[in-house]
C-alpha cells in the first residue's frame, strides 16, 4: 500500500509507473483530434486536427501549423504504431 | 468509451451521386453510431493480402448500424476508384471508427451554424444539416457550397429540399452555372464568402471542409472578416 503524500507542500514521493495510470487515461482516451498540442519550437498551442500532416502508408509526419517545425511522426509497422515525439512541448486534454 | 477497433462491414446500398462520385450505404454490425461530422477508416484488403487505407467522411449520424459514406473519385486514387467504379453490394470491407471529436456539430449548442463547402467537402456538413433537421434544435443554420457545376453537386436535390426556415443555402459555381443563373461564377473570394456567411457579430460556430487550398482561403476570409479563429473549424481533404 503506497502512502499518501503529504499534501501539496510535502515531500514528492517516488512509486512506479502503475501510479500515473488514472491520470494519463484521461489523455490517452480522449480522441486525438481535440488533443492540444502545444509546440516546443515557437509555443503555439492548438488541437491537433488543425496541424499540418503529411501522410502516406507507413508515416504521417505531424507539423506545427504556425513555425512548420516537426511535432512528431507517427511509423506504421503492420499492426503496430510507433509515435516519435520531435517538438512537443506538451500534450493536454482539451478545454471542458 | 474503448478504443475503436476494426469491424466487418458489408456494402448494403451503392448509388452514383454525380459522374464520379457514389453514395455508399454500409452495414456495420454493431456499429456505435457517431456524431454529426465524424468520419471513420477504410481498410481494403486485396486477395494478395495488399492493404491499404483511407479516411472519410460520414454523412449519417445517430445511433443505427447503416453508416453512409459519398466518395468522390479522386485522380490517380485507388481506394476512391474502387469505391466509386468498382464495389457492389455484398462487398465486404473493413472499417474503424467513429473518429474524429474536433470537427462535430453539437445539437445542443444554440449557436448559428455557419457551414462552408468545397466539392465533397459537403459530406460531414451533410451530416450536421441532416441532424439539425431531424432533431429540430439546434441555432439557425446556413450553408455555402462551392461546386465546378450543378451537375458536380452531391446531394444537389436534397440539399435545395432543406433550404427553408432556419436553413439558408447558397450555391456558389466556379466553373459553369446553370441556366437562368443570376450569380457571378468563379472561385470564392473574400467578398462572396461576406456576403453568404454570418455576420462576425453573431458569433457563429463556423465549419469548412474541402480541398486544402480551398479551406485555407475560406478559412482566411472568415477570419480577416472579424471571426474568431477558434470558432472557424477546419477539415481538409487534401489536394490543392
Amino acid at each position: 500500500m503506497r502512502q499518501h503524500p503529504e499534501g501539496p507542500r510535502g515531500p514528492a514521493e517516488v512509486v512506479d509507473g502503475n501510479a500515473i495510470a488514472g491520470s494519463l487515461r484521461a489523455l490517452l482516451e480522449t480522441d486525438a483530434t481535440v488533443v492540444v498540442v502545444e509546440c516546443a519550437h515557437c509555443g503555439a498551442s492548438a488541437p491537433m486536427a488543425t496541424a499540418v500532416v503529411e501522410v502516406d502508408e507507413r508515416a504521417a509526419i505531424v507539423r506545427c501549423r504556425g513555425c512548420t517545425r516537426t511535432l512528431f511522426t507517427v511509423l506504421r509497422h503492420d499492426e503496430r504504431v510507433e509515435l516519435r515525439i520531435a517538438a512537443v512541448a506538451s500534450l493536454s486534454t482539451p478545454p471542458a | 468509451m474503448s478504443a475503436p477497433r476494426w469491424m466487418p462491414a458489408r456494402v448494403a446500398e451503392a448509388v452514383p451521386s454525380t459522374a464520379h462520385a457514389r453514395v455508399l450505404r454500409l452495414a456495420v454490425p454493431g456499429w456505435p453510431g457517431n456524431l454529426p461530422g465524424q468520419h471513420l477508416d477504410v481498410r481494403l484488403t486485396a486477395e494478395d493480402g495488399y492493404q491499404a487505407e483511407r479516411s472519410y467522411s460520414i454523412a449519417s449520424s445517430g445511433p443505427g448500424e447503416l453508416v453512409e459514406l459519398a466518395v468522390d473519385e479522386v485522380v490517380d486514387g485507388e481506394v476512391s476508384h474502387y469505391l466509386v467504379r468498382v464495389v457492389e453490394p455484398g462487398d465486404a470491407m473493413e472499417v474503424k471508427g467513429p473518429l474524429g471529436a474536433y470537427f462535430v456539430w453539437d445539437a445542443g449548442d444554440p449557436s448559428p451554424v455557419q457551414l462552408v463547402a468545397g466539392g465533397s467537402g459537403i459530406v460531414p456538413l451533410l451530416a450536421m444539416l441532416r441532424a439539425r433537421v431531424a432533431g429540430g434544435v439546434g441555432g439557425p443554420f446556413r450553408l455555402l457550397y462551392s461546386v465546378r457545376s450543378a451537375a458536380d453537386a452531391m446531394y444537389r436535390d436534397e440539399i435545395d429540399a432543406l433550404a427553408s426556415g432556419d436553413i439558408e443555402v447558397t450555391w456558389a459555381y466556379t466553373r459553369a452555372a446553370p441556366d437562368g443563373w443570376g450569380g457571378r461564377v468563379g472561385r470564392l473570394g473574400p467578398t462572396e464568402v461576406a456576403a453568404a456567411t454570418w455576420p462576425p457579430d453573431q458569433k457563429p460556430l463556423t465549419y469548412v471542409c474541402g480541398p486544402t487550398g480551398f479551406v485555407e482561403a475560406a478559412a482566411d476570409a472568415l477570419v480577416a472578416a472579424g471571426h474568431d479563429p477558434l470558432r472557424v473549424r477546419t477539415e481538409r481533404f487534401g489536394g490543392r
